[in-house]
């Protein structure tokens, strides 16, 4: 059914934090892993071992450089998978209503038996999170690895998305953006979350945590020059200023 | 109307069982759960048990199920059939394989075992394949470190009995300010990653100093894009400023270094070295009594002032000479900025921050702990400064100097082995004098004297013939790189093809991709392999090779003995050679086969065994002259180095409750396994920090068999063996250095950390640093052969600054001439403004030959990826004095990789530039090319 | 976008042959028996033989029948209902013109809106797109209804309308370029808001997330030359518009002269109305493209 929901009773999704993604690819292929052996039909590849190798991926991470106005240029990395919009254009394009938001999580998925693999809802995504596979002729999503956060089977400890579990910089958060209270929209609260392209009007539910300040070091001169004052100029005053720092040790004086 | 959706089953079966092993898809050695479905190997995620990874896993370690069905998979033995070099095979049987090397390596043994040289690549089972080396009696043997990271390793050996590598690890739960140096995903790749995102979420700053600002560097609060080379010069300008400000920790200098420890001044053939004892101990000046005492006396309070006259000669400690050198003008943050590309402003800013950090943010951790003189502190100090660093400051022929600098920042602001610092890992802290010597002693028919590598303490422990040349092929531990250990494997194929220091007839590889990345002058290397002397031969022989995968150095083997992948086979992650231990705990690991080969391969350990039983090489023979083990895995369990220790520390003695020390268990592998693959044996509290000096460590690390006797020592600011060989060069001693290299001794051997131009001879006109890293998502040359990970870097531009994009009017997708003294490549470029000035750089070992790897030959690896290998010599430009210099750090013969200059500029477009230059034609695959489309999916 | 021959082929013909339908429906031209067989032939040919290209991009065309069920939110599944609806209603009002030679006014007025509104639905499967700033416009439907107007006259042979509808479809075809080409700035959409990056400084995409394709730059990423899309333009124009209209307005003596001039004008103008969509989709600028420093 391609009628969003009125409301979801919760919003699971992911918060980025691109102060601390250093770009390793983990989440990428952790994904391919488990998407390929689960949910639907495996993650094809195309090519694979030849000139032009191809590949139904859920989650790619992207790189941009920001030239800020004064200082270094900075090197931002950016993973990106599907945000579970609130306002998934992508559902309500689908003609065959193989395109739906759960009501329960508001994790938009692609019922494989019933898409016709049009591609109308990859075009109506602004982030490019849809990809056709081309073996199977269905639409792939990211599914917020909705066979693993409820699955009885796993350890509840790994009832998480498998791209969460494995990040090593712990830079990716799983959680309901719903819940104020809850450690996600906390984390969104105090580091400034963001929507990628808010002008498109999806209402994001992952959210991206931007950088924080950098090469600052500098400007803190001021205050660190002072714990840089020569304690002597000359290596002999350095000498004497050894001798009356050692006595101050504890235990230092005679 | 209500929300209709389908109903969803939320709990599918996940496996059918969960084997837990380690991966070995890098040299991270991270801990995984391998999930089995109908037998078959169905997802691969991090081990939430295991010390190394804790759950987490990289992109390498996820993408091993494409590992395990690579095409490039070897298949069966094989026997050279077309020239070398051509890829013609035919696959023989075990059996065949095993004659025909017993052919060679029998008759090789028994008249001069130095003629084989047997050297490893990535091996992850060095304390076993230097076994089987010594019991053969070869002395050329070792594996990759001499073209890796060697200067990091040994600079840190000599300097705090540790290094960083995987070897120690900063205090991440504690730590405030993380400095790293030049690190491009090497060693420890995702404890780092995890460290990184633990102290950020603290808020603790990161300041990344590396000429590229990817990676780890991207993260950084602050960035530093240094000039190639100078990193040793950064450091010593910040040890300048934190000298003279007095922000060194004059407590952890005099109770914990040999700062304090006397130099012997006197004229002569001691002038430089540490006074010492009767007994050999050091000597300083005790504080409260004004005398002289060896250093280790209860009560004694070294002191770091005073000095000791004798004999009208005034000896003076280390500390002193420190003094003298450091706060001399020329290491003047004014006086190195233009030379490092970085503000006076900028670099002392960043010493102010390190002094604040660790001196303003100090704190206490409520341990008692008593020190080896006997006293009892109630707390541990912590100093939250913690640094890292790896093999972009190490390959350069500046390194070693330059690591032993940053050690000693480190250790003047007190922060190693103290809370929020930087700690050893065992099997250390193991100081110098616990290291074996090398050994090079050949004799037909003989085991080796001793081990083949080792920290030399002088001239008399070079690796030396009686006629002063070198006995090794490498030419490591002689007056070229005296402190070399770890070898030179860049250096053994040119030896050997130029038959310098001596001829050799076989040469036998395990997984070193020799005639491809591995290897500098990648082209000449290939000549080499292939060249023939006047009779027709081949100028190297024999040569033997394993591996798993059809690497480019398949195909210039004799005789191939396909090796498994790491899912098929046993290893052992041992305390005797590289473990994988915390920094509060022991832990070893294994591997086994959670499948089985579905070919005629095995296990290139087992495969060893078997060599040397049917050689039956001494080490591996009962005195009834029956094997003593049949396979690797009955190596590894019944296997004892010394009576109770062998390769596995857990689950020892006939129950298995034994750690450390204890008897065979036979069922030792089980009891891994059933552990998940790993054993863990946690340091008390109280004994994890301060470890060279903790009572309580030393004690623990002689139960668990590390030591035999404990071994406190004091840190190395001066590091006398390389006195040693200065004094060698100033003429002192029997063993004399040759006179083309008396003076660069003199020069490169100083006892405390110096900075130096590298040799830039031949470099006029070549004014542009270049560079290689690692891409965090492949492992060398492994991840082409990935499916999934060859989408990730299938090909490499060159990464040229913003300022050379310009000046050279170079737009995205152009193509560029690059050219060095050595060679000339043409590539295509792109521009990144994240980058030092006058540095390009590209991802290492993504070009690739065509017909290797399995790969179809339009591959982009094999026409638009390309080596930078090319550019670079083993040897450095001829100086017209007859002499083969290498492109090696003077001191420890690390290949200096990143030393290498180039010029730049656009290259004409012709229609026919499609691929990179040079190409070369393609070999034969001896495994054909993988099929057109992938669906894995294991399970219905 | 990527321009898929299946969609230009389904979108050009299947206007063109809707367009006839409505004509046809509304009794322009009043055609029955033989006449009305050929002229049906061809309205059914082009409207059929376009949905059914339309299938050829599918990745399970088998399912094809699903997307009639989601009218209430999916212009492509309203596409589907109204096309359907106005083929059978159609052919409802054909088998009476063919064979009964009845002309049932009302079914052909119903069957007539039905046509047209098959051709605004499918307009409004990209109109709707957010996504795509140059379809985004109120334009897009007045291009897909006005050039279905247009080659619908010219093939029902309606000589009073269609000189102007030509005329009016090529006045809104250069307004729609002329609106399009700003229509990526104007939305605000750039690579500063894709990442939210953007008020850090100046935002450059650096390495993309594969070496490899995939399947968003193959869809989504299409660069045409600027001068060759000019000189596109210009074709579109000239055949789709200003050739037919001088053909049909060129003063021509005898029957078979102006019939071959009239075939020469659909010809003209269904050439001219593949180009004009090959560029549609060729030109258009997914905001995806952004993330992978293209566009």
């Amino acid at each position: 059914m391609t009628q969003l929901p009125n409301s979801t009773d919760r919003k699971m999704g992911l918060v980025i934090d691109l102060d601390t993604c250093v770009g390793c690819h983990a989440c990428v292929i952790s994904c391919k892993g488990w998407n390929t052996e689960n949910y639907g039909a495996p993650l094809s590849d195309q090519n694979p071992y030849g000139g032009d190798p191809s590949g139904t991926f859920l989650n790619r991470v992207h790189s941009y450089e920001v030239q800020p106005e004064q200082g270094h240029a900075q090197l931002i990395h950016f993973p990106k998978s599907c945000l579970h919009c609130e306002d998934a254009p992508c559902v309500t394009v689908c003609p065959t209503g193989a395109s739906y938001k759960r009501v329960e999580d508001g994790i938009v998925l692609v019922n494989e038996d019933h898409c016709i693999g049009c591609g109308l809802c990859a075009w109506s995504c602004p982030y490019g999170a849809r990809e056709l596979d081309l073996a199977e002729g269905v639409m792939k999503k990211c599914t917020l690895c909705v066979d693993r956060i409820y699955n009885e089977n796993l350890p509840e400890v790994d009832r998480i998305p498998s791209c969460v579990r494995t990040c090593p910089a712990g830079a990716r958060h799983f959680g309901d953006l719903g819940d104020p209270d809850s450690d996600v929209s906390k984390l969104v609260a105090e580091r400034g979350g963001m929507d990628l392209m808010p002008e498109m009007g999806t209402k994001p539910v992952n959210k991206y945590l931007p950088p924080r300040p950098k090469d600052t070091i500098e400007e803190e001169i001021d205050i660190l020059a002072p714990l840089l004052a020569p304690v002597a100029e000359e290596p002999q005053g350095f000498m004497g200023w050894l001798d009356k720092a050692l006595d101050k040790l504890p235990g230092g004086a005679n | 109307m209500t929300h209709q959706q389908p109903i969803l089953d939320t709990s599918p079966k996940v496996s059918d069982e969960i084997r837990k092993t380690t991966c070995y898809m890098c040299a991270c050695r991270c801990g995984i759960n391998v999930h089995m479905k109908e037998g078959k190997v169905a997802y691969i995620e991090g081990n939430r048990d295991h010390p190394v990874n804790k759950g987490v896993l990289c992109a390498k370690g996820s993408a091993g199920i494409m590992q395990v069905n690579a095409p490039s998979r070897l298949k069966a033995p094989m026997l050279r059939t077309g020239p070398r070099g051509s890829g013609q095979f035919k696959e023989i049987t075990w059996d065949e394989a095993l004659a025909i090397a017993v052919g060679w390596l029998e008759p090789v043994r028994h008249e001069a075992p130095e003629q084989l040289a047997f050297f490893t690549g990535r091996d992850q089972s060095q304390s076993f394949t230097s076994f089987w080396a010594q019991s053969y009696g070869t002395p050329n043997y070792a594996a990759h470190g001499g073209f890796c990271s060697v200067n990091m390793a040994t600079a840190g050996i000599y300097t705090m009995g540790g290094a960083f590598w995987e070897f120690g690890q900063p205090d991440w739960d504690h730590t405030k300010l993380f400095l790293l140096f030049g690190v491009a995903e090497d060693h420890d790749s995702n404890p780092i990653k995890m460290g990184i995102g633990k102290i950020k979420k603290r808020g603790a700053r990161v300041i990344g100093v590396n000429p590229i600002r990817s990676g780890y560097n991207a993260v950084a609060d602050d960035w530093v894009g240094i000039t190639p080379g100078t990193d040793g010069l950064f450091i010593l300008s910040m040890i300048h400023v934190l000298m003279k400000a007095g922000k060194i920790d004059l407590d952890y200098l005099s109770r914990f270094t040999n700062a304090p420890v006397l130099v012997n001044a006197s004229e002569g053939p001691e002038k430089g070295l540490l006074m010492r004892d009767a007994d050999g101990k050091m000597l300083v000046i005790d504080r409260n009594t004004g005398k002289l005492t060896p250093f280790d006396q209860p009560g004694v309070r070294p002191d770091l002032s005073a000095v000791y006259e004798k004999d009208g000669v005034t000896h003076r400690p280390v500390f002193h000479q420190m003094a003298e050198r450091y706060l001399a003008d020329e290491y003047a943050p004014e006086a190195v900025a233009d030379k490092c590309g970085i503000p006076a402003k900028r670099i002392r800013a960043i010493a102010g921050e390190l002094a604040r950090v660790a001196f303003d943010e100090a704190f206490e951790l409520d341990h008692e702990w008593t020190d080896f003189r006997g006293e009892k502190h109630s707390k541990m100090i912590g100093r939250p400064v913690a640094m890292h660093s790896m093999r972009g400051v190490s390959a350069h022929a500046n390194g070693f100097q330059t690591c032993r600098a940053l050690h000693v920042l480190q250790i003047l602001l007190g922060t190693v082995e103290v809370p929020g610092g930087f700690r050893f890992k065992p099997p250390y802290p193991k100081p110098v004098e616990a290291h074996p010597t090398p050994h090079c002693k050949a004799t037909p028919d003989t085991p080796l004297d001793g081990p083949h590598l080792g920290f030399v303490r002088g001239p008399e422990h070079l690796a030396l013939k009686e006629d002063g040349s070198p006995a090794r092929i490498d030419k490591a531990f002689t007056w070229e790189n005296p402190m070399s250990a770890h070898g030179l494997m860049h250096m053994v194929i040119s030896n050997a093809h130029a038959g310098d220091p001596y001829k050799i007839d076989t040469l036998f590889m395990y997984m070193a991709n020799m005639s491809w990345n591995s290897s500098m002058n990648t082209k000449g290397v290939m000549e080499m392999l292939t060249d023939k002397d006047e009779n027709g031969d081949y100028k190297i022989p024999h040569i033997i090779y394993s591996d798993a995968y059809s690497s480019e150095m398949v195909a210039f083997a004799d005789l191939i003995l396909p090796d498994t992948t790491y899912l098929e086979r046993h290893d052992c992650i041992s305390l005797l050679d590289r473990p994988i231990c915390e920094a509060e705990a022991a832990a070893d690991a294994i591997r086994w086969p959670v499948i089985e080969p579905d070919r005629d391969v095995r296990g290139f350990q087992t495969v060893l065994i078997q060599l040397a039983n049917r050689m039956k090489l001494p080490g591996f023979t009962n005195e009834d002259r029956s094997p003593k083990w049949k396979d690797y895995a009955d190596y590894i369990v019944n296997h004892e180095r010394k009576p109770g220790i062998g390769p596995l520390s857990g689950f020892r003695g006939e129950d298995g409750s034994k750690t450390g020390r204890g008897e065979v268990n036979p069922e030792q592998l089980d009891k891994y396994i059933e552990n998940g693959g790993f054993h863990v044996a946690h340091i008390p509290e109280g004994a994890d920090y301060y470890k060279p000096w903790n009572a309580a460590y030393q004690d623990w690390a002689v139960g668990m068999g590390l030591y035999d006797s404990p071994q406190p020592y004091l840190f190395q600011l001066y590091v006398e063996p390389m006195r040693k060989f200065q004094l060698a060069a100033e003429g002192h001693g029997e063993r004399q250095p040759p006179e083309h290299l008396r003076q660069r001794v003199k020069d490169v051997m100083d006892p405390l950390p110096i900075w130096y131009e590298t040799d830039q001879q031949g470099n006029e006109g070549f004014t542009v640093n270049a560079l290689t890293q690692r891409p965090m998502a492949m492992y060398h040359s492994w991840g082409t052969q990935n499916a999934w990970l060859r989408q990730l870097h299938g090909r490499n531009p060159l990464y040229v600054p913003t300022k050379l994009m310009r000046e050279n009017g170079l737009q995205d997708g152009d193509w560029a001439k690059v050219t060095s003294p050595h060679g000339e490549i043409t590539v295509p470029v792109m521009e990144m403004a994240a980058l030092n000035d006058n540095t390009v750089w590209t991802w290492n070992a993504i070009g690739k030959r065509k017909g290797a790897w399995a790969l179809e030959e339009d591959a982009p690896e094999a026409t638009k990826g390309f080596l930078l290998n090319h550019l670079i010599h083993e040897l450095l430009p001829a100086k017209g004095d007859g002499m083969r210099w290498a492109n090696s750090d003077p001191i420890t013969g690390q290949a200096a990789w990143f030393d290498l200059k180039v010029k730049i500029e656009k290259a004409a477009a012709p229609a026919d530039l499609q691929e990179s230059q040079p190409a070369f034609p393609a070999q034969d695959s001896p495994v054909g090319t993988g099929p057109k489309e992938l669906k894995w999916k294991v399970g219905k | 976008m990527h321009p898929a021959p299946s969609v230009i082929i389904f979108t050009t013909l299947s206007g063109l042959g809707f367009g006839l339908l409505f004509f046809l429906g509304l009794g322009q031209p009043a055609v029955t028996g033989t006449v009305a067989f050929v002229f049906y032939v061809i309205a059914f040919g082009l409207a059929c033989g376009g949905l059914l290209a339309s299938t050829f991009h599918l990745g399970h065309p088998e399912r094809a029948w699903r997307a009639f069920t989601q009218w209430k939110t999916s212009w492509l599944s309203r596409e589907g209902v109204c096309a359907v609806g106005a083929l059978i209603v159609m052919g409802l009002y054909a088998i009476g013109a063919m064979f009964l030679d009845s002309q049932w006014t009302l079914l052909g007025w119903i069957g007539a809106a039905l046509s047209l509104a098959t051709v605004f639905t499918t307009s409004m499967i990209y109109t709707q797109l957010k996504t795509i700033p140059r379809w985004n416009m109120e334009l897009t439907p007045a291009v897909f209804l006005s050039f279905s107007l247009a080659g619908g006259a010219l093939l029902a042979g309606a000589e009073a309308v269609a000189p102007w509808l030509l005329a009016i479809a090529g006045a809104v075809q250069l307004a729609y370029w002329a609106k399009g080409d700003k229509a990526l700035e104007a939305s605000g959409t750039n690579l500063g808001t894709a990442t939210g990056l953007g008020d850090r400084g100046a935002v450059r995409a650096f390495e993309p997330p594969h070496t490899g394709s995939n399947y968003l730059l193959r869809e989504f990423v299409h660069v045409v030359g600027r001068k060759h899309a000019q000189k596109l333009r210009m074709i579109a124009f000239v055949l789709g518009f200003a050739l037919p209209l001088l053909l049909i307005l060129t003063p021509v003596q005898g029957v078979v002269i102006k019939h071959l001039f009239a075939a020469l004008a659909v010809i003209s103008h269904l050439a001219g109305v593949a180009t004009s969509r090959w560029l549609f989709f060729a030109q258009a600028e997914h905001v995806v493209g952004l993330y992978y420093g293209k566009r």
